[in-house]
């Protein structure tokens, strides 16, 4: 039996008003490569965030055990210095520096005056041969592409003397070759003794890489699993711990909404991503939505979703779009720009209400305008009483719990945040609306009346298409589902026919390219 | 866990006082009206001050510190939409202003009609600010870059067109519209037409003369009082108007704050009329400076660009995907400042009875100034024309105070840094206290 390296005990984190984590014990053994899984938002990157000391000792209760000592992080470096260096989702590198500055950065080589800028470079070139990386470390990171900067960043990890070595989503952004090089490169750390986390939705690589698999759900650890021996552990048997929750009356039922004609319907739509125009993020999707109907897109994230609704949504996201789009059966060109999307009688209700939904400076009543002040003025001059009008009568109808509509955005609670959003696009008086992830942060009696606001809308004979990554949602709420993967659909369901298991076998099979 | 549980059991002083402030909102009674009441109590300083008591509060320094301040006024308003766009500023205004001034009084140096030479000075005004918001608003040139180069090179335009020389202009119909000498005034017409009226207007009229003082019942120009009179009706009906309108709606605003308020506000205003009347009646400039600030009050409270540029200010790409043309907002706000320095130029020329190239050195920063301490946000998204206003008097009775007392030249402008400091830096905390 192999030394324990680390161990989390009991560990409990809650946010106002979420626990999001519940009593997790976590054990890693020395040398070994231990794989979290679990759906967003299940408590993952919390886990990794108590343990590396974003959340510092004190905001959490439970121990920490790292090499037969507790330990108390007040800050990441306090971690680092141990040898636990976190590699986040997000790339954290500075596109204007060289390799060599990044991988030293607030980490720097030589004196206190002066930076050593022989030995930073020379010993940047060590560690990118470690990693296999034949680029001069005098390269600057926006000239290499995103799979070497992946290996840059593992780079810098090295660099920092990494015994435990914490990969949050190492291949979300890599093609197929790149993410193999990457996962046998961590195999061979792990020969030379190195310890590893990995958290990652793609379970093929789990399965392929890790010895140990903890499922995580809802905020605690549910079951640890061994695939230490010949043959890896099936996929299906990892999905059953993630999903295995049980359904409850969570979503109310629509009953006798009417299914009328293809509102919506785009062919072939392909978008190609704003900043590196070679890659697709749509790749030649074709959907369709009818009048009435609510329409499920699910698929992990960095899937493509978001970009295919603000690509249909006036443009607002991506270049190169090409594709057909009719509306009502008749073919249509929506030119760049929010605004004629809108003339279209298309919303988009951002997933980010924050940055890019609400003016959170402004109040309830001037958001709820926002997107449609025409309907409340006359000749570019607001009638104040009109909209006051208009911002109490979404009030009621969406049940905002506020004093007054002169209340700032910024001062309400997230679910009625949200509220506020839908309330902004319903005044739009949309035909077709594109909700992202309209119940993302917001607790559960909020999300019950989101869903009600989503059958009100269906039940007037609006479209709705509902993208969400919580399987639960999509199963409970829609018509017809479609099911998204790396920019593609690969596959289409009726909600009858769906199920938590076979959607994600479809989502798994294509991930691997068959 | 017990420690926190006693106190929880007795609460000290410090949770009464809390509790207090909350009931009362005092804490957002100072956060709302602090610049007001530093206004109140640097002019009642500068009003006790042993030797000069009472000298900021005659006629002849209120007409002044209007006079004096009037670029102040027009410049911050543009300013004002431009800091609500996300804390732009545009440096180039104090040039603009030079730049249409020197072309304006070289035209009508060499005979040009005067109203001519007008609107070329605000055409000017107009181009330059569409210009610069051209590069800012399309080509996405960031604003303190396009203003700074605008800065030098209208500066440098303005030396051009001057050959380095002052103008002067003698055209009385100008500099009576415009400008702030002694022909600027509205005449009395009243006492001038009406004999009776006039005649009460003597030292031996014991009622009048104890209510205007005898330095001024001779002069006191009735017409003067009678618009203030007007103006303080025509704001109680509004103010009324608006209360009534909102109990109706049930928008729950306290309605004796409101009236207590309207109040104050009337009462200011008479004092403010009375104190014209007795020096030499309405300025012309407070004219200009009362149509500016009242168009731009109903621009940014009531029409939907208003509405657009604090929203932009507040979240751009929540605006954009609100279907917001967001670029047409900064155009119009670059170009909008310029159409104001337009007129800030006419107003600086008139007063400075002519041109000289360094005219306008500086105004940039006064405006800036006037907006940041009156409130708006460094980061955009919130500020109001009022605040702007009780900035940019502020700024004004703390320079005419200075003066009155004495203090020296070069330190008055370490105490306008001081103030400004302390300003943004209560914004910067209060917003840091709602996270």
């Amino acid at each position: 039996m192999a030394k324990i390296l680390l161990e989390m005990r009991n560990i409990t984190k809650t946010f106002p008003g979420v626990k999001a984590l519940d009593n997790v014990n976590f054990q890693v053994e020395e040398g070994e490569i231990h794989a979290l899984v679990g759906e967003n938002g299940a408590g993952k990157s919390t886990l990794m965030n108590v343990l590396s000391g974003i959340y510092p000792y004190g905001t959490y209760e439970g121990d920490i055990v790292y090499n037969g000592n507790v330990c108390k992080f007040n800050t990441i470096k306090d971690s680092e210095k141990l040898g636990i260096v976190i590699i986040h989702q997000e790339l954290a590198l500075v596109p204007e520096m060289t390799i060599g500055e990044n991988m030293y950065l607030g980490n720097e080589r030589g004196h206190k005056f002066a930076i050593d800028w022989n030995k930073t470079y020379s010993e940047a070139d060590k560690y990118l041969k470690m990693v296999g990386l034949s680029e001069s470390s005098k390269t600057l990171v926006k000239d290499i592409g995103t799979g070497k900067q992946q290996l840059v960043e593992i780079a810098k990890a090295l660099a920092k003397q990494a015994k435990l070595l914490i990969l949050d989503e190492p291949t979300s952004s890599l093609n197929e070759e790149d993410s193999r090089a990457l996962l046998d490169l961590m195999l061979s750390f792990k020969k030379q003794g190195m310890t590893m986390i990995i958290i990652s939705h793609k379970l093929n690589e789990v399965s392929y890489v890790a010895d140990t698999i903890t499922v995580v759900r809802d905020g605690a650890t549910i079951e640890t699993i061994d695939n230490s021996g010949q043959e890896p552990v099936s996929e299906e048997r990892i999905i059953k711990g993630m999903v295995g929750r049980e359904m409850t009356n969570r979503f109310p039922k629509r009953e006798n909404v009417p299914i009328g004609d293809k509102m919506l319907e785009v062919t072939d739509w392909t978008v190609h991503h704003p900043l590196y125009p070679e890659r697709k993020v749509v790749d030649g999707v074709s959907m369709y939505v009818r009048k009435g109907e609510v329409v499920g897109i699910y698929g992990l994230m960095g899937a493509g979703r978001t970009e295919l609704a603000m690509s249909i949504f006036g443009q607002t996201y991506g270049t190169n779009i090409s594709g057909s789009m009719k509306i009502d059966g008749k073919p249509v060109k929506i030119r760049k720009g929010a605004d004629d999307a809108i003339r279209h009688k298309i919303a988009y209700v951002t997933e980010d209400r924050k940055g890019n939904g609400l003016v959170l400076s402004q109040s309830i009543k001037v958001n709820t305008s926002l997107a449609h002040l025409d309907a409340i003025s006359s000749h570019t001059v607001i009638d104040g009483d009109k909209e006051y009008a208009v911002a109490e009568e979404y009030r009621d109808k969406l049940k905002i719990k506020t004093p007054t509509v002169e209340q700032l955005v910024g001062n309400l609670s997230g679910g009625n945040q949200q509220k506020v959003l839908l309330a902004k696009w319903m005044f739009a008086e949309p035909d077709i609306m594109l909700l992202d992830e309209p119940t993302r942060g917001i607790d559960v009696g909020a999300k019950y009346e989101i869903y009600c606001i989503i059958n009100d809308l269906a039940a007037a004979g609006k479209c709705v298409v509902m993208i969400s990554s919580e399987l639960p949602e999509v199963l409970g709420m829609s018509d017809r589902i479609y099911i998204m993967n790396e920019g593609k659909f690969v596959g289409e369901m009726k909600a009858e026919d769906a199920t938590q298991e076979n959607i994600m076998a479809l989502i798994l099979k294509s991930g691997r390219g068959e | 866990m017990t420690m926190s549980e006693n106190v929880k059991k007795a609460p000290g002083f410090r949770e009464n006082l809390t509790e207090f402030m909350q009931k009362y909102k005092v804490g957002s009674f100072f956060q709302k009206y602090t610049m007001l009441i530093a206004l109140v109590v640097v002019t009642i300083v500068f009003a006790c001050w042993k030797g000069k008591e009472g000298l900021i509060l005659m006629p002849p320094n209120i007409t002044g510190l209007i006079a004096e301040n009037a670029y102040v006024f027009v410049l911050a308003t543009g300013m004002l939409l431009c800091i609500l766009t996300g804390g732009n500023i545009d440096l180039s205004v104090g040039s603009v202003v030079c730049f249409s001034g020197a072309v304006g009084c070289t035209l009508m140096a060499s005979g040009t009609n005067v109203w001519i030479a007008v609107l070329i000075m605000l055409a000017i005004g107009l181009c330059i600010g569409t210009f610069q918001g051209f590069w800012i608003a399309k080509l996405k040139v960031p604003a303190f870059i396009a203003t700074l180069a605008g800065m030098y090179a209208f500066r440098g335009f303005t030396n051009v067109v001057m050959n380095g020389l002052r103008v002067d202009i003698t055209n009385e119909t100008f500099l009576n519209i415009f400008g702030s000498g002694k022909g600027s005034y509205i005449p009395d017409i009243i006492r001038n037409t009406n004999e009776g009226i006039n005649s009460w207007f003597t030292k031996d009229n014991a009622t009048l003369l104890k209510l205007i003082g005898e330095n001024y019942i001779t002069k006191f120009n009735v017409t003067c009082m009678l618009i203030g009179l007007i103006a303080v009706a025509a704001f109680i009906l509004l103010k009324t108007r608006k209360i009534l309108v909102q109990k109706r709606l049930g928008i729950s605003q306290s309605i004796p704050g409101q009236i207590v308020s309207m109040v104050l506000i009337s009462a200011v205003m008479l004092w403010f009329f009375f104190k014209l009347a007795c020096y030499r009646g309405l300025p012309m400039v407070l004219i200009w400076i009362g149509l500016i600030l009242g168009i731009y009050q109903y621009v940014t409270t009531k029409t939907a660009m208003g509405r657009h540029l604090y929203a932009v200010g507040g979240n751009e790409k929540a605006t954009a995907l609100s279907g917001v043309k967001t670029r047409n907002v900064y155009w119009f706000a670059y170009a909008n400042i310029g159409l104001l320095a337009g007129l800030a130029g006419i107003l600086t020329t008139a007063r400075g009875k002519g041109i000289d190239p360094t005219y306008g050195e500086g105004y940039e920063m006064d405006a800036i100034a006037a907006c940041f301490i009156g409130g708006a946000s460094a980061y955009g998204g919130t500020g109001k024309v009022s605040g702007m206003i009780i900035g940019a008097l502020l700024m004004g009775v703390i320079n005419k105070g200075m003066i009155i007392i004495g203090v020296d030249a070069n330190f008055q402008k370490v105490v306008k840094g001081i103030v400004l400091l302390l300003a943004v830096m209560f914004d910067v905390l209060s917003k840091r206290q709602k996270r």
